[in-house]
């Protein structure tokens, strides 16, 4: 029986994230492998509204910030469980994309990532100043999520990185799981052909500024659920969390892998984690060579890495 | 009774009248031509028609109602779609998928159902996608189905944006210019085609360069020229009309 690609992509994930543990040299591991999975989550996003819809964002990480934030604040001052903050912060940032996304979408043109940008910046400056309730840039903690120690009781004994790692792989499978069932749905579909041509998607009776308004909310809670689980790892966060540059970072991470995939957008997003590990003995190149990376990738692999080599072994096979 | 009336439209761009009081009808199983010389507002006369542009007067009726400037895909809840003159294909996805997307409002449901690949969902993306294959196999794309559109030859996305019309089951089709480009064999495909949609009922408007189709398929003729209606009737009464022949005449010697 052959694979269709979704069943593929699943599978080989599935095999990666539990096997690759196995090549482990040491714990550290465990975190930057939970720490590429936060960061696919999200990518994932960006490739529903990217890649699918053909829309920009520049201020995604503003919705990573009022998920982390929800299960920083809402525990402490609701007295929220922190697994129902991270449901909260979702639902929060998908209205907030609602009432953004609402009237820009309707207009054509790249007025999405204007906007978005600016609803980013805000997001990341009210973290910054409203010290009472953030405590600033000083960052904030986060409590526990409770998780592992119901683990541990049921006799399933795992380290904080351990856990993490395997807690935040699962997440993404089912992120990923979802994206691929929406990619070959009716609504996948038409926010592809909305991207290939407009005109067309209206002759055929799409409604497309409703559909790029569900691909930028559903983008929006990817991010926030994201952003929610680094807070709840790290068990600490800084408004660097929604800062500009982890939202150009979303972008940069889908686009190097390729846009228009899930699989794409996960090798982007841990080719782009991992760099900055590997490369510590460089840090002052490290820019760099990000730079020097996503311009040969720009130039050879115009579609994202994953994509163009997927294409070249297909060719080739045929 | 018309499907479609057209009464008195007209559109003005800075103060030139590209298309003045115009008015026809079509009727259920018909096919009308719109024809005239390049410049003469055919286009222009059918982006109106469709909800592209805001017509500066007159009035589009589908099925007695007014639906003058609707936007174009609540004109396709209301079954009148339209094809493209320099073909809207979606390049980067199959053939099949093309096809399938104009069954979008058959197959939409809700998105979170889409998400979750419920039964639901997955009987929905069936049924369209049987459609889909039964169309293609009409046009002769049968073949090409999992191919990427933006593969294909231009005669072949002309069939393939006429199939992905037909998906929608409309009640009035608009074709711009389904056989610019085509070959004489692509050509005459294209004409059975469109011959055997009327046949099923459905109210067919052509702009057509091709003389020889349009005189071969069309059962009434409008001729447009600057922007007026000049004369309308059967191919034959409308071939005989000397200002029909002075418009088309003037318009080769001013090329010429």
């Amino acid at each position: 029986m052959r694979l269709t690609p979704k069943s593929a992509t699943l599978l080989a994930l599935v095999v990666l994230i539990a096997l690759a543990p196995v090549f482990f040299p040491s714990g550290f591991y465990y975190r930057v492998g939970a720490l590429i999975f936060v960061n696919a989550l999200a990518v994932t996003g960006i490739v529903i509204l990217t890649g699918w819809a053909g829309q920009i964002s520049l201020g995604h990480a503003g919705f990573a910030g009022i998920g982390a934030y929800a299960c920083a604040l809402a525990p402490v001052h609701w007295g929220i469980h922190p697994a129902l903050a991270v449901l909260l912060g979702a639902a929060v940032s998908a209205v907030l994309a609602w009432l953004v996304g609402r009237p820009i979408l309707r207009l054509k043109g790249y007025y999405l990532a204007v906007a978005s940008l600016g609803m980013g910046i805000l997001i990341s400056m009210v973290l910054n100043n409203e010290r009472e309730l953030t405590r600033g840039p000083d960052g904030i903690e986060v409590p526990e999520l409770g998780l592992r120690a119901v683990l541990k009781d049921a006799g399933l004994d795992l380290s904080n990185g351990q856990f993490w790692y395997f807690f935040c792989g699962i997440v993404l499978i089912l992120g990923a799981w979802l994206a691929l069932n929406l990619r070959d749905s009716a609504t996948g579909r038409a926010l592809r052909a909305l991207h290939g041509s407009e005109v067309a998607a209206r002759t055929v009776g799409m409604d497309v500024a409703k559909l790029k308004l569900q691909a930028f909310v559903i983008s929006a809670v990817y991010a926030s659920v994201s952003g929610s689980l680094l807070a709840l790892q790290n068990k600490f966060i800084t408004p660097d969390v929604a800062g500009f540059m982890h939202s150009v970072e979303m972008v940069t991470m889908a686009v190097l892998g390729g846009v228009g995939s899930v699989a794409g957008a996960i090798f982007g997003a841990a080719v782009l984690t991992l760099l900055p590990q590997v490369l510590t003995v460089f840090a002052e190149y490290e820019q760099l060579v990000l730079g020097l990376v996503m311009v040969l990738v720009m130039i050879f692999l115009r579609e994202g890495v994953v994509p163009s080599i997927l294409r070249k072994i297909r060719g080739s096979g045929e | 009774m018309n499907l479609l009336s057209i009464e008195g439209l007209g559109i003005s761009f800075g103060g030139l009248k590209a298309v003045n009081d115009v008015s026809f009808g079509v009727k259920p199983g018909e096919i009308v031509s719109v024809i005239g010389p390049n410049g003469a507002g055919k286009t222009t006369l059918f982006n109106m028609i469709s909800g592209v542009y805001q017509p500066g007067s007159g009035k589009v009726l589908l099925n007695g109602e007014d639906v003058t400037a609707m936007s174009p895909h609540l004109l396709a809840r209301r079954g009148m779609c339209r094809t493209f003159q320099n073909l809207q294909v979606f390049q980067s996805m199959t053939v099949l998928e093309n096809t399938i997307a104009g069954y979008h409002l058959q197959e939409s449901g809700s998105v979170l159902a889409d998400l979750l690949n419920l039964p639901s969902s997955r009987r929905r993306a069936k049924e369209a996608e049987a459609g889909a294959r039964d169309l293609l196999k009409r046009v002769g794309l049968e073949r090409a189905a999992e191919r990427e559109a933006g593969s294909l030859s231009y005669g072949s996305l002309k069939r393939l944006e006429i199939a992905r019309a037909m998906a929608l089951k409309p009640k009035v089709l608009l074709l711009d210019e389904p056989a610019a480009g085509c070959n004489a064999v692509e050509t005459e495909e294209i004409d059975h085609l469109i011959a055997e949609i009327a046949g099923s009922g459905v109210a067919i408007l052509l702009v057509e360069h091709d003389m020889k189709m349009v005189m071969r398929i069309s059962n009434h003729i409008v001729v447009l020229d600057h922007g007026e209606k000049i004369a309308e009737g059967d191919p034959a009464s409308v071939s005989q009309n000397p200002a029909v022949i002075a418009a088309y005449l003037g318009a080769e010697n001013a090329a010429g």
